[in-house]
């Protein structure tokens, strides 16, 4: 558990199992504000997005712009799956699960889908076409209405044609919206989500295939030459990816009443880059604490009014230069060595 | 992967010191707040805008003029009112996270939020605390109503002080109707993600239907266009001589730009989104003159109360109060007439506080700088009067 190959999946666990306990805590101790409390849902969608983001950009070395299409086409089937499931009486927990379910899988055949034409390109290409994907997503879930009433789903497009027989219920109305979503996430639900993500994600860096991605990302030719398909390791991170994406979206979707189309833009796929940049590219320790410092940061800057986000990109700029600054690592690394040998020392002087 | 670690131990100190920053700020706030009421406890009203990002001009103005109310009601030495004003960025995740902050500093009344994406988001977050709102300028019906699509099933505790979209439309379709000398062959250009423009695009093409009036051209853009030459070309070539945008300034601006380069010379007429053109940083002002737009408010007005409220906006701001200014304003002495007239103390339960003010808002009349002998329905629509005003030398002017 402990040695070194599979260190990070145990840190990784901690972090996570020790931040959950003291927030539950915290919340049946009535310590934490309604604030921090609204935020531990989206906190743990957005780990789980990044988690599934660093395994393509830091794993399998691709550029992805388009995490937050991902995102977007989970949240939407999970929005309409819950509207057929509320129809027929189904409520609670057992939604949650299986909307999460068909988000996973309907972001995942998308990924699928969209990896064929673009894991042929390499580089700058790739980021412009999954670039280019988040976009479309957004705006044909932007012109999509879906209704819902004893005769069935309704869907239109561009123009809401859609007449609903008595009782029915619009689930999506194009720019307005998901509308009328009862919420059923859960911080429990979220932390077991965050669990099974970085379970998943550990073991395919460790398996078979996972030493494919990274001999396919490190040389290319080389990998090929020792009969590794490079377009089916890198097939599989990205579909694994996008899947994540879309749990992560099924979980957010179900915790708000109503969001709209145009949350999932360029801007929140970016976001979502930075907190893996910031959190280390391939490290998922890194990624979820980075997540959850700047998705509270700008909460917790609210006492400077005008002046937050001011002061919240300031931070942000501030953490990149310290995180990368030669000077402070090779400090670190002095630091390190010093105790490992003082260590050392302890050990051979008990001897 | 060794260096990494330090790089977690760094970012779990800044987690920390954020944590405890956030400790530090709620006690302080806790403290402002009870120094700064002296001797009646005031009564606590919340509100959520934004004031950074893209929307900025309506949180600010909002902000400022609710500022403006509330010093005037406190000077007045009855009802106290101690206003919080929280960020949202226009955006829903973020409105829920006002909301609570809002709630975590213990809020009794609210101004709801400024733009409509984040009043819906929220609006079903007040029906389960049971908290009145009363929103300045979120127009959208989806605030009010559960079920948008019939317009029924309203929360019952949310309130509007400005027009909802589909009354824009209709009104600005009537408006049209009835001054065909600004133009008969209509062009439009309108943001097709947008919930605020094709709510009104929608009801006002079924306005303009029923009125027999022609519509030459429809042309849309998405929220990141920054070109809009095609679509002015289009119009231009349709001979659209009135052009009507149910669009947000920023856009329009670029549009005015745009027509101005090619030379191409309609009347426009906007709606309540327009408002703030003037303010525009780096937008010559110039090429907004004769624009039309349908406001309910218009700064030139020569009643007293409108004139106070402009001279001690210009003196502390530095620039004419708009619409979404205006309706907030009015927002606060709505609330405080309610307020004095149930008798509403700040000791009481909010479950009483919003039965109380949604009694009041249902049965009194209020008379405001943006409209007079106002009244509301029980499912919060406001009931007014909507003026045009005209763009002359840079100022709003009323048109008949």
């Amino acid at each position: 558990m402990f040695s070194p190959k599979r260190r990070g999946r145990t840190v990784s666990l901690l972090i996570v199992i020790l931040a959950y306990v003291i927030l539950q805590a915290m919340i049946m101790s009535g310590n934490l504000s309604r604030l921090l409390i609204s935020l531990l849902v989206p906190v743990c969608a957005y780990i789980v997005a990044a988690l599934g983001l660093n395994l393509n950009v830091g794993f399998s070395g691709e550029l992805n712009l388009g995490q937050a299409g991902f995102m977007s086409i989970g949240a939407f089937t999970s929005v309409i799956l819950a509207g057929i499931l509320n129809a027929n009486g189904i409520t609670g927990i057992p939604v949650l699960i299986l909307c999460i379910l068909a988000g996973a899988a309907m972001a995942a055949a998308v990924g699928w889908l969209i990896s064929v034409p673009v894991l042929k390109l390499q580089g700058d290409y790739l980021a412009i076409v999954t670039l280019a994907f988040g976009q479309i997503i957004m705006s044909l879930i932007n012109n999509l209405y879906c209704g819902i009433d004893s005769k069935g789903l309704h869907f239109a497009f561009v123009t809401n044609t859609i007449e609903l027989a008595e009782g029915g219920k619009m689930l999506i109305s194009g720019p307005m919206g998901a509308t009328g979503v009862s919420t059923v996430s859960t911080f429990t639900a979220g932390f077991i989500l965050v669990v099974l993500t970085l379970l998943i994600v550990y073991n395919l860096i460790d398996s078979r295939s996972g030493r494919a991605i990274t001999a396919a990302r490190d040389n290319r030719i080389a990998a090929e030459s020792i009969g590794i398909s490079i377009s089916r390791t890198k097939t599989l991170a990205f579909v694994i990816s996008s899947c994540l994406g879309g749990a992560a979206g099924a979980l957010y979707a179900l915790n708000y009443s109503s969001f709209v189309a145009t949350k999932f833009d360029f801007n929140s796929s970016i976001l979502l880059l930075v907190y893996v940049v910031l959190g280390g590219l391939g490290n998922m320790s890194g990624t979820i604490i980075s997540t959850a410092v700047l998705v509270v940061l700008p909460e917790m800057l609210r006492f400077l009014q005008n002046y937050r986000m001011l002061i919240y990109a300031v931070v942000l700029i501030v953490i990149m230069l310290v995180s990368n600054n030669e000077f402070l690592k090779t400090k670190a690394e002095q630091l390190k060595k010093k105790l490992s040998a003082n260590r050392k020392k302890g050990a051979a002087e008990n001897v | 992967m060794k260096y990494s670690n330090s790089l977690k131990t760094g970012l779990a100190a800044v987690m920390a010191l954020s944590l405890a920053a956030c400790g530090s700020s709620g006690s302080g706030d806790n403290g402002g707040s009870s120094s700064g009421t002296d001797t009646a406890a005031a009564i606590k009203l919340g509100a959520s805008g934004p004031i950074t990002g893209d929307a900025a001009v309506y949180g600010l103005a909002v902000q400022h003029a609710a500022e403006i109310a509330i010093e005037e009601v406190n000077a007045l030495g009855g009802t106290q009112i101690e206003l919080k004003f929280e960020d949202d960025q226009a955006d829903g995740e973020k409105a829920v996270s006002a909301y609570n902050a809002l709630m975590d500093w213990g809020m009794q009344i609210s101004l709801a939020t400024v733009t409509s994406g984040s009043g819906q988001a929220v609006a079903p977050n007040y029906e389960q605390d049971n908290i009145f709102g009363l929103t300045p300028s979120g127009s959208s019906t989806a605030i009010i109503y559960k079920d948008t699509v019939n317009n029924k099933d309203p929360y019952g505790v949310l309130f509007q002080m400005c027009f909802t979209d589909p009354n824009q439309g209709t009104a600005s379709a009537d408006y049209l109707a009835a001054h065909t000398d600004l133009g008969s062959k209509i062009g439009i250009i309108y943001r097709s993600d947008d919930n605020y423009s094709t709510g009104i695009y929608q009801t006002f093409k079924a306005e303009a239907d029923k009125k027999g009036l022609t519509i030459v051209d429809t042309e849309t853009f998405i929220n990141s266009d920054t070109d809009y030459s095609v679509q002015v070309k289009k119009l231009a070539d349709a001979g659209a001589d009135i052009v009507f945008l149910p669009i947000y300034y920023q856009p329009a601006s670029q549009i005015l730009v745009e027509a101005d380069k090619q030379g191409y010379t309609p009347n426009f007429f906007g709606c309540d989104g327009m408002d703030g053109i003037l303010t525009l940083d780096n937008f010559d002002i110039k090429l907004a003159e004769g624009l039309y737009m349908l406001t309910p408010f218009s700064a030139d007005a020569e009643d007293e109360k409108t004139v106070n409220f402009v001279k001690k906006y210009t003196e502390k701001y530095g620039e004419v109060p708009n619409q979404f200014a205006a309706d907030a304003y009015d927002c606060v002495y709505a609330i405080k007439q309610a307020i004095d007239h149930a008798g509403i103390t700040a000791d009481m339960a909010t479950d009483d506080i919003t039965a109380a003010m949604v009694k009041e808002f249902t049965s009194m009349t209020f008379d405001g700088i943006t409209g007079s002998s106002m009244t509301w329905s029980a499912s919060g629509e406001v009931s007014k009067a909507p003026k045009a005003v005209i763009i002359e030398n840079g100022v709003y002017v009323g048109v008949e």
